[in-house]
């Protein structure tokens, strides 16, 4: 070992070492100066970019629903109103095992069967990351043991909500309507309307009825409030706040005590009643029977409650005042006398002679009259009392189909009457040129001679009889019929009062009008058609009786009501405006398989009346039921 | 007699290196105080860690060089034996094996190792300095890929490529030859694709989720993401202590281990993670002016190596916050929260400054 050597050897391993050192400094230096271009680029050029995901981590906007607006009828009675209550709301994207969550759940809660189909059909209807519940209305037994145990269900919730009630149950159902919870198609139309923005938060919209032709007023705006949020999600202070407005509170011109007691009046009878005040409108009584429980439809409708519903053949979901067409029968008559003088027709001291059928020129065919043998002598007034088909028969030939389509459709048949729900059907008013579109068929005369009491190929809806026979009673001014009396700002808590303004007035004479009403008052007089509906009654009622065929009789083949099944069995129709001469309460009513006009309906209509212009609370239905029918016939 | 307590208190101290050490550590515990949301106790509880790895810095210090090396067989041996035994009956946590219990406490085998292995190897090769030839480096390679393997297999993906880090240093400070560097990277590059299939899912997962964070935003791409959104948010001059929102609200996980850097540059920004690469830059200076003044090759290389290993610690776990490299699990260096770690990395830098402070009495 020599020294030097060794000296020499020792500072070339330490040069070589300090050079590897050198090398892996400059790695270092380099290594480094990448982070920091790094960091330049996060924090230098992204730092906006980054910044505003960091606020968006941070802050959250959560909705708060506004309380939907109350619906009221006109003397303040609650038909809709809302409650707050507790609901157990599953997430079902959050839960691993749904049915074994579910069956957990229900050691602690009552869930019904019921309850869980409610919920599977939800699940299929709505959209995978919203909450949706499972049980509504919790009480705080159930709230207290989901709590204390809720660290073992992830993804279930109990949410403090309000609730839609309405008080009423079935009554006014079909006018009032109900909310449901929000569906694709609703979100389609939210979208189209750009009120997606409002309803971030609102599960539920109004589907029928006012509850949904007024959604706009009755849901009020959203609020929503800034809210700091962690990674979890938790809120952990409010930044800002904007209070939600309220919905406008809803006041109907319906009177609950009148529509209960028309409800109660058709007993086990279905069929409509619009009831209106001819003045201006307003709808005071808007019956379909039979009804339904709106409260069913707020969360989803279980599938039993539904089928029941959809299924039953007395169709309690089908708004039969609204969207029900019925040939109007004999409640034509007024309007086609009316025709017949304002036309020229006929004169009010114009008489035929009724053999009990009426023939066109060059045909055999008999127009028969519901009496046999016929009325006699009639004349126009004597035409409505009685309801003699056979002056109406050669009314109808006189004045053609073209006058016939022209004049009565000013009486708003054949056309919505434009009442503030939506789903309203036209009814027919049938004219050439609709049968030859139809059928393409031309016009016969015989098309004409049906038409002209009732029959035939018209048609019309509840709605549209009471509309038609208001315009008769308000001398012929015409006021859209409307649901909504006034709207209450929830903000100003100001009355805005939902005024429709006359429509036209139709060019009437005077002493026309006259005539026909003082021939309504004579239908419910002694020897009227409705004799026993005015009797004793301290005012007086223009009205006119009718009759819808159910099944086409054939010539020379008699009704006879008891002979026929009860689902066969005519309907029976009534409209009437009183008092007469100053005219409160105009209405239309269908019983349906009712028979006679006069009889089963008739009494309906009395006892409507004597509440609203009396203020008499009938003791007993009158109507106990469709095997009550008379063998009578107009 | 103070005076010559003191000295010979500080003596094995280099004071230059302890300074720099010591305001790491401050700037440890302020970031530490703001990511347990003002947390006294477990700041307490960090000082505490950071007292005893001082005392252990300290002891180490003291002890000449080749006192330690004596140290390397046995650590070694027993640490390979304990991972062995981790491998065979270690406590799974979170999905790894990497816990042993001894007795009343339970260790982590693979922390003996960080420093094990670079003494091992440095040992080693020092010992074989006269007739160092390519069958040594053989030796010494197989010495490195035991634990390696075994601590892979835990799976601890960070620790074992530190540990490999750590080794390679040794070797490559040693004079392993150019040639076979770029050959040991070809062979590694060649078999990438057999040890992608030997990695666990999740380990891919993390790899794949640094190319694309936003395929997975709520999975294994959150954490880089929401540090990412850290560090930009945070801005050239930060949003101040206390007031990153980020941190703060939940979003970073692991906010005061590994992810601890995010809540520090979110709150101080660039200008602060300048200042901490600059401290970090004049730790590993001074790491490397010491390891280039050892008298000895077993010190140089120890030196060396464990200057370098604390730079890849700090490289991988900022790289990792910022999102150019994996997440593996790889604390800040004496900033975040932990005993066990700041205690090997103290222990790492005693014996830089017992190489430092004993290196005249080995020259003399």
């Amino acid at each position: 070992m020599n020294r030097p050597a060794e000296l020499r050897d020792h500072q070339r391993e330490l040069y070589y070492f300090r050079w590897r050192l050198g090398v892996a400094a400059v790695g270092v230096v380099l290594l480094f100066t990448l982070l920091v271009g790094r960091f330049f680029f996060l924090q230098v050029v992204q730092h906006e970019y980054f910044r505003t995901l960091a606020e968006n981590n941070r802050i959250t906007i959560v909705p708060i629903v506004p309380n939907r607006g109350l619906i009221l009828d006109r003397n303040g009675v609650v038909l809709a109103h809302n409650y707050s209550a507790y609901t157990l709301e599953i997430t079902s994207s959050k839960v691993k095992d749904l049915e074994a969550t579910i069956n957990d759940l229900s050691r602690l809660v009552d869930i019904q069967p019921r309850d869980r189909k409610r919920f599977r059909k939800l699940l299929e209807e709505s959209r995978n990351f919203e909450s949706l519940p499972i049980r509504a209305r919790l009480n705080d037994v159930e709230v207290a043991r989901f709590t204390a145990n809720r660290y073992r269900f992830p993804g279930v919730e109990i949410k403090a909500r309000l609730f839609r009630h309405y008080p009423k149950g079935e009554l006014a159902s079909h006018a009032i309507g109900h909310i449901g919870r929000i569906n694709d198609a609703d979100l389609e139309m939210l979208e189209d309307s750009d009120d997606m923005a409002n309803y971030r938060g609102t599960d539920h919209i109004g589907k029928l009825g006012v509850e949904q032709s007024y959604e706009k007023q009755l849901h009020g705006i959203t609020g929503f409030e800034q809210v700091e949020t962690d990674a979890g999600g938790h809120a952990l202070r409010t930044l800002s706040r904007r209070a939600p407005v309220s919905g406008d509170n809803l006041t109907l011109a319906l009177d609950s005590r009148l529509q209960e007691i028309a409800e109660k009046a058709f007993g086990q009878y279905r069929g409509a009643m619009v009831a209106l005040d001819p003045a201006n409108g307003e709808v005071l009584a808007f019956v379909s029977k039979p009804g339904f429980d709106p409260n069913l439809f707020i969360d989803g409708i279980d599938p039993t409650s539904w089928d029941a519903l959809n299924n039953s053949i007395d169709k309690p979901l089908n708004n039969r005042a609204l969207r029900g067409q019925y040939p109007p029968g004999s409640t034509f008559k007024p309007f086609m006398a009316l025709a017949g003088l304002e036309l020229g027709k006929r004169t009010p001291s114009y008489t035929i002679s009724d053999p009990g059928y009426f023939m066109l020129a060059g045909n055999s065919h008999h127009y028969r009259d519901w009496k046999q043998g016929g009325h006699g002598s009639v004349d126009l007034k004597k035409s409505i009392i009685v309801s003699c088909d056979t002056y109406y028969y050669g009314l109808a030939n006189d004045l053609g189909p073209d006058n016939i389509f022209n004049f009565i459709g000013q009486f708003g048949f054949g056309k919505k009457t434009g009442i503030d729900i939506e789903g309203e059907t036209t009814g027919l008013l049938p004219s050439r040129e609709w049968k030859t579109k139809r059928y393409k068929q031309k016009w016969y005369a015989g098309d004409t001679v049906s038409v002209g009491i009732g029959q035939g190929y018209n048609l019309a809806t509840p709605l549209q009889l009471a509309f038609a026979v208001s315009i008769l009673a308000n001398k012929g001014v015409v006021v859209r019929p409307h649901l909504v009396r006034s709207i209450q700002d929830s903000a100003t808590s100001q009355l805005r009062a939902v005024q429709a303004r006359p429509d036209a007035a139709l060019d009437l004479k005077p002493e026309n009008l006259e005539l026909v009403k003082e021939a309504m008052i004579g239908v419910t007089q002694p020897g009227g058609t409705a004799a026993s509906v005015g009797a004793n009654a301290p005012y007086l009622i223009a009205a006119k009786t009718g009759t819808a065929q159910v099944v086409a009789i054939k010539q020379n083949e008699k009704y006879v009501a008891s002979r026929i099944a009860e689902r066969h069995r005519d309907h029976a129709l009534f409209i009437a405006y009183a008092p007469a001469d100053k005219p409160r309460i105009a209405m239309a009513i269908l019983v349906e398989n009712g028979g006679h006009g006069g009889s089963t309906a008739g009494p309906i209509a009395r006892q409507v009346m004597d509440y609203y212009l009396l203020g008499k609370v009938p003791p007993v239905p009158v109507a106990e039921g469709p095997d009550a029918v008379e063998e009578e016939h107009d | 007699m103070i005076n010559r307590l003191w000295m010979r208190l500080t003596a094995h101290i280099d004071s230059l290196l302890l300074g720099f050490i010591l305001l790491l550590l401050l700037i440890g515990l302020v970031v530490l105080y703001s990511a347990t949301d003002q947390d006294l106790g477990k700041t307490t509880s960090q000082m505490a860690n950071m007292a005893v790895a001082l005392a252990f810095m300290w002891g180490i210090a003291n002890v000449p060089p080749q006192h330690i090396a004596r140290l390397a067989l046995p650590m070694y041996a027993v640490g390979l034996l304990l991972l062995v035994g981790v491998a065979l009956f270690g406590d799974v946590s979170h999905g790894a094996r990497r816990w042993l219990h001894v007795g009343v406490t339970r260790i982590q085998p693979s922390e003996i190792m960080k420093l094990a292995v670079p003494l091992m190897l440095a040992w080693y090769l020092d010992k074989r300095e006269k007739t160092l030839n390519l069958k040594d480096y053989g030796v010494a390679v197989v010495l490195l890929a035991a634990p390696v393997g075994l601590i892979m297999k835990q799976p601890d993906l960070g620790t074992s490529l530190l540990i490999s880090a750590s080794g390679f240093y040794v070797l490559f400070l040693a004079g392993l030859g150019w040639r076979i560097i770029l050959g040991l990277a070809g062979i590694f590059a060649a078999s990438a694709p057999i040890l992608w299939s030997l990695l666990h899912d999740y380990q891919r997962q993390r790899i794949l989720t640094l190319l694309d964070p936003s395929q997975d935003p709520l999975g294994a791409g959150y954490h880089i993401i929401q540090s990412s959104i850290a560090l930009g948010s945070g801005g050239v001059f930060g949003k101040g202590w206390f007031n990153g929102t980020q941190a703060h609200l939940d979003f970073l996980p692991e906010r005061t281990t590994d992810f601890v850097f995010a809540v520090f540059s979110e709150e101080f920004g660039m200008a602060g993670n300048l200042i901490l690469l600059v401290l970090y830059l004049l730790v590993i200076g001074r790491g490397l002016v010491i390891a280039a003044k050892a008298p000895t090759l077993f010190s140089r290389l120890l030196a060396g190596s464990i200057t370098l290993t604390f730079f890849t610690y700090a490289f991988v776990n900022m790289g990792m916050v910022s999102g150019i490299l994996p997440v593996v699990g790889v604390p800040l260096p004496l900033i975040s929260y932990g005993g066990t770690s700041m205690v090997t990395l103290l222990l790492g830098f005693g014996m830089l400054m017992s190489i430092q402070t004993h290196r005249k009495l080995v020259q003399s």
